[in-house]
């Protein structure tokens, strides 16, 4: 008994590794690797000559040229350029661009005697594009992730709608999509140069990324009338650096080690 | 054995819903549909890959597009010294223009939901 067990298991070890040895063999004879590959290589992707590059984008606010106006004409042009639905009821609102009062943006620095003019002042608000971005930690698919020039961008095709980057952003920068964005006639005028989203995920500003990618700079900044600078903060040439060294600025929730890229002028 | 009548009722009863798709389908079998070009497509005559490419790969196509564009943010598609824009809507769309004709017939037949259009726009057709 004990023999023809050993004989079987040696038998079938034999031809276990055989079979296997021989789809190794049909695998690297056929072809089909080498022909796969070679398809692929004649077509590549690349930027467009256009495009906007740097090594981290950021902003900056000069709220000392905001006015209402000018902050309205700013959220009306990104809810038109990226499809923002506009719910009736507010607990559905999606935002990528808004404005707070001082009090609201900059909850760490309130002074008992602050200047007149910030106390009322609409002060625009936007995803902060931290350079320690703790939404990307957060999310669990990756949908949410760092590009090389910093921008934190939202692929939607992967977002499952945990919300828990929404509890990371320490900005409310972030909003779920309660409701279908195309029901309800929530979107006006629809540009057809940007999808809209579905209900059940996550969006938030992406710094006209789309806008980038064929040389424009963000809605926001070419309607803000120079309130709105946009730049590389990595190139000390450039002019958000420019106005920074000139200015004192100030980040929202700096002490929380986001490293926003958005900095206001007060 | 007295229980051989109760058996073959169930066996009788087990093969007629085992075999029902079998038989409910049985005549309705149409032939592949053949999805329509638009006049703009008919005049283009080489899509961005050729035919054969584009009929068994343009979703494995798509999916490198979003990726490529979603992520890398490389945008353009060069193919034989040809620059496309990598989009759904503005590039397949502008001569696909026929959605219902050119993308539904196939995916309908071949029973697949693709959810681009839940998001992406595609040209109102006129029925």
């Amino acid at each position: 008994m004990e023999n023809s067990r050993r004989s079987f298991l040696k038998f079938a070890g034999v031809s276990a590794l055989g079979l296997g040895s021989l789809s190794l063999i049909d695998g690297l004879t056929s072809g089909d690797v080498a022909a796969s590959s070679g398809q692929s290589s004649e077509a590549t992707f690349k930027r467009s000559k256009n495009a906007l590059t740097a090594k981290r984008w950021g902003m900056v606010i000069d709220t000392r040229k905001l006015d209402d106006g000018i902050c309205k004409e700013m959220e009306k042009a990104c809810r038109a350029t990226h499809n923002i639905p506009e719910h009736k009821n507010k607990r559905h609102e999606i935002k990528w661009i808004w404005d707070a009062h001082y009090k609201h943006v900059f909850p760490g620095k309130q002074d008992e005697f602050l200047a007149e003019r910030l106390k009322e002042l609409p002060i625009p608000v936007l995803c902060n594009q931290c350079a320690n971005p703790p939404c990307v930690q957060a999310c669990p698919t990756q949908a949410t992730f760092q590009r090389e020039d910093g921008i934190v961008m939202m692929d939607f095709h992967r977002c499952i709608g945990c919300r828990f980057c929404m509890a990371a952003c320490p900005y409310g920068s972030r909003s779920f999509n309660f409701r279908d964005p195309r029901g309800d006639n929530a979107i006006k005028n629809e540009n057809k140069d940007f999808p809209t989203r579905m209900k059940g995920v996550v969006e938030k500003c992406n710094f006209c990324a789309e806008r980038l990618a064929v040389g424009k700079q963000p809605i926001c900044v070419e309607v803000s009338k120079g309130a709105l600078v946009f730049g590389d903060l990595e190139d000390p040439q450039s002019e958000v650096r420019q106005l920074l060294k000139k200015n004192y600025a100030i980040r929202r929730k700096q002490n929380l080690g986001t490293n926003p890229s958005v900095y206001y002028l007060v | 054995m007295n229980d051989k009548p109760k058996i073959v009722i169930g066996l009788i009863i087990f093969f007629a819903v085992f075999t029902f798709p079998f038989w409910y389908n049985h005549g309705t079998v149409s032939s592949a549909p053949e999805p329509k070009l638009s006049d703009k497509a008919k005049q283009a005559r080489q899509c961005v890959r050729d035919t054969e490419f584009m009929r068994t790969e343009h979703m494995q196509l798509l999916d490198e597009w979003r990726d490529t564009v979603v992520r890398d943010s490389e945008r353009i598609y060069e193919v034989n010294g040809k620059e496309y824009n990598a989009s759904l809507s503005n590039t397949c769309m502008d001569c696909h223009s026929n959605k219902a004709d050119f993308c539904d017939k196939c995916h309908d037949y071949a029973s697949v939901e693709p959810y681009c259009w839940d998001c992406h726009k595609y040209p109102k057709e006129k029925m």
